[in-house]
């Protein structure tokens, strides 16, 4: 890999996000709306990427993480009342705590059995979301009134619900935490990450602690991925117990291994492309699953590291 | 970050300059297609489109598909009577996939790139739920035909309606009475472990209650148990009544382990329509039902009284006697639940008459108009039977059907009054802003 300068890397970076911004203004209605849903969904992929792109840890068990700061946020919300701004630390909180629970039993595992035992903790939490069915709405979940989401900052009022104001507030937080990843992958402990998943034993033998650096990889991808839930929930107003299904335990690892696991734009690049080929395919035939399909073979075929992995590999060697 | 050890490999396949450009014109080619034309807003003059949020695919899909073939149905026999204000009526039909998320994009996308005048159709109440703020926020009229209470509780937004179905909780009050009088007093209660059962594990023990009878045991079943027979011994031995919901592929498995586990001697049974729809209830295993009563909507089977309004809907749906596709006696209908795309039509039908519906401009209106609604009357647009309609919580109620199992068929025994199913509204959308 050739080493990008950060001006670099942060340019494309930041340049992605000027077009995300620019696009606000030329959307049509409905692609605005879906690609204000898929940057938050993005998120969530960028939150797993670090867990399973630079540890290596393969997770199936992130739709909880979501689901935490979905429930967190949206009961909070639903049950107590509370403003936007502080259901959103509550269910960016839940998330990291969650994470840290999890973190602390199942990386006392690895390989496959981390797969199953997440898997596992995941289908508690699933269950647990219906068997408290009286708070969380069970599997038909709850709705988030629209009067309830409206963001009041100093004397402006912002109501969650009105397009643009959604379409930047996923934004905001897509950036936020593209950049975050991005500056922490490009971080000593990024490397120390990596290092972790090419050779765990060599790097304990250089001295570090791998374990905690794993648990606090851990922690930041769970949370990450609970503030895409709790965004959810406050952006689009719906609470279910389908959030924390396995399905969205897989949908991140799909996501991120479209777009190119270990990259910082791949989960982007992987959730648009499902979202798009999904949207497009089904109004053509109710097979639409079967087309999908067939593009996910051709992309193993044609971009085997996923759509950004590739490119690097081939053309952009600096690629972070 | 560099992948030195092929971690991230899905294969080892090299990629030449000529099938890189394939790959590339194929992205192309999905870029520019339909899906991403925008399209022209309908004119006055246009036809009346109706997005038609159907589950072509996932767990709903054996409704779905007869969901459409009514509402098909039910669009032709209004164009062929002239229209909505003499507007051809057209369906757009989009997947949700049965999946909430999906749901709440699909209905965005009937408002803001379909254009349509308003969003119908959806059954399972975890999409009606999920796809409701879309509604809200879009303002776009959403006419459910789902059966949950969801609509009624007042808990989704004014854009929401139920006007072609009565709701589980009416169903269950309506149903009480009869069972207190003629199967038993003393009832227990088997249902899955989710939201679904949950209506019946709540409603059911007040309305009995009323009646003189009693819940005296209640049993629920975790959704992914696929055995049943550890949980029969919970059965209380002077239960005179077992109601059971269960719903899904599991039922068949259910019944049989409970035959074997009743042998010949059995109490009464009394189930909900919903465990069986799409079944043919001759299937192997379900020989333990004979005898046993169940809730329908509308009548599986066509029945001696059957008015001409019922007669002329089957014929038009393209059911036979027995419930099930006509020239395919394996296709078995959702008959239970269909009728309800029929009527809700027509409600769309009178509400955008009486609003003089003329584009998106007047939703509101037809909002307005829809919540004026009074009474449907039994006839060719409502061949389920009469109803009423509280338009504070947008929800209709009507009569129901109690049917007993007998030489392999369903035959109705009792229907009940759409007063048995009326309770207290508990809130009023008409308080909330357009």
């Amino acid at each position: 890999m050739t080493e990008a300068s950060p001006a670099k890397a942060y340019s494309l970076h930041l340049g992605v996000i000027a077009l995300l911004f620019a696009l606000s203004f030329v959307l049509p209605d409905y692609h605005h709306g879906l690609i204000a849903r898929i940057m938050v969904l993005a998120v969530f992929a960028m939150g797993y990427n670090l867990l399973f792109g630079y540890v290596g840890l393969l997770s199936l068990g992130h739709a909880m993480f979501f689901a935490a700061g979905l429930y967190g946020a949206g009961l909070s919300v639903y049950h107590l009342g509370w403003s936007v701004p502080a259901a959103f630390l509550a269910g960016i909180a839940c998330g990291a705590l969650l994470a840290l629970v999890i973190g602390v039993l199942a990386l006392r595992t690895s390989g496959v059995a981390f797969m199953i035992v997440t898997m596992m903790f995941a289908q508690v939490f699933s269950l647990l979301m219906l068997y408290f069915a009286v708070w969380t709405g069970g599997d038909q979940g709850l709705v988030v009134q629209q009067a309830a989401r409206v963001l009041t900052l100093g004397g402006t009022t912002l109501d969650l619900t009105n397009p643009t104001v959604r379409y930047m507030s996923a934004l905001a937080l897509f950036s936020i935490v593209l950049l975050a990843t991005l500056a922490v992958v490009r971080s000593r402990y990024g490397r120390v990450l990596v290092a972790v998943r090419e050779n765990e034993e060599r790097t304990k033998m250089l001295g570090y602690d791998t374990f905690s650096n794993k648990l606090a990889a851990v922690v930041v991808s769970g949370t990450i991925c609970a503030a895409s839930g709790a965004a959810y929930a406050l952006l689009f107003g719906y609470v279910g117990s389908s959030f924390a299904s396995v399905q969205y335990s897989i949908l991140p690892l799909l996501w991120v291994l479209l777009g190119g696991a270990a990259t910082a734009l791949g989960p982007l690049i992987g959730t648009l492309f499902m979202y798009y080929v999904t949207d497009i395919t089904s109004g053509f035939t109710s097979a639409y699953l079967l087309i999908v399909g067939v593009a996910l073979i051709l992309l193993v075929l044609f971009f085997p590291k996923g759509i950004m992995g590739s490119i690097r590999q081939r053309w952009l060697g600096w690629l972070p | 970050m560099s992948d030195k050890n092929g971690f991230f490999d899905l294969s080892k396949t090299t990629l030449s300059r000529r099938t890189a450009l394939k790959g590339l014109a194929a992205g192309a080619g999905l870029a520019v297609a339909p899906g991403f034309v925008r399209y022209s807003q309908a004119q006055s003059s246009a036809p009346v489109k109706i997005g038609f949020q159907s589950h072509r695919t996932g767990i709903g899909a054996a409704y779905g598909r007869w969901y459409e073939k009514t509402s098909a149905a039910a669009v032709k026999a209004i164009n062929d009577a002239g229209g909505i204000n003499g507007r051809q009526v057209e369906l757009v039909i989009e997947d949700d996939g049965t999946d909430p998320a999906r749901g709440a994009e699909v209905v965005g996308k009937f408002a803001t790139q379909h254009k349509t005048d308003i969003v119908f159709g959806t059954l399972f109440s975890h999409v009606v739920i999920g796809s409701a703020p879309a509604a809200g926020e879009n303002k776009i009229p959403y006419f459910v035909v789902s059966e949950g209470h969801h609509v009624a509780s007042t808990k989704l937004n004014r854009y929401v309606f139920q006007p072609g179905i009565t709701d589980v909780k009416s169903q269950i009050q309506s149903m009480a009475p009869w069972i207190a009088a003629n199967a038993g007093k003393k009832v227990t209660q088997i249902f899955p472990d989710f939201a679904f059962g949950y209506d019946h594990r709540d409603y059911l023990p007040p309305a009995l209650k009323a009646q003189g009878a009693d819940v005296i045991a209640q049993i629920a079943i975790p959704p992914t148990e696929s055995s049943f027979t550890k949980y029969f011994p919970q059965i209380p031995a002077e239960t005179e009544v077992i109601y059971h919901v269960m719903v899904g592929p599991a039922v068949l498995t259910f019944v049989k382990e409970l035959g074997e586990f009743y042998g010949s001697s059995r109490p009464q049974l009394f189930g909900f329509m919903d465990s069986l729809e799409a079944t043919d209830i001759n299937s192997p295993g379900l020989e333990f039902l004979d005898g046993s009563h169940f809730w329908e909507g509308s009548p599986r089977y066509a029945q001696a009284d059957d008015s001409p309004a019922q007669k002329a809907y089957r014929a038009a749906v393209g059911i036979d006697d027995n419930g099930a596709a006509v020239g395919d006696a394996k296709d078995v209908s959702t008959a239970s639940h269909m009728f309800g795309c029929w009527e809700t039509l027509y409600v769309v039908k009178k509400a955008m008459e009486d609003a003089g519906y003329k584009g998106p401009e007047d939703r509101a209106k037809l909002v307005e108009a829809t919540e004026a609604l009074k009474e449907f009357a039994e006839g060719p647009e409502h061949p389920q039977g009469p109803k009423t309609f509280n338009g504070k919580i947008h929800q209709c109620f009507g009569i129901q059907n109690i049917s007993k199992v007998e030489g392999g068929k369903l035959k109705v025994v009792h229907k009940t009054k759409i007063e048995d199913g009326l309770y207290e509204a508990e809130g009023d959308y008409t308080t909330q802003a357009l």
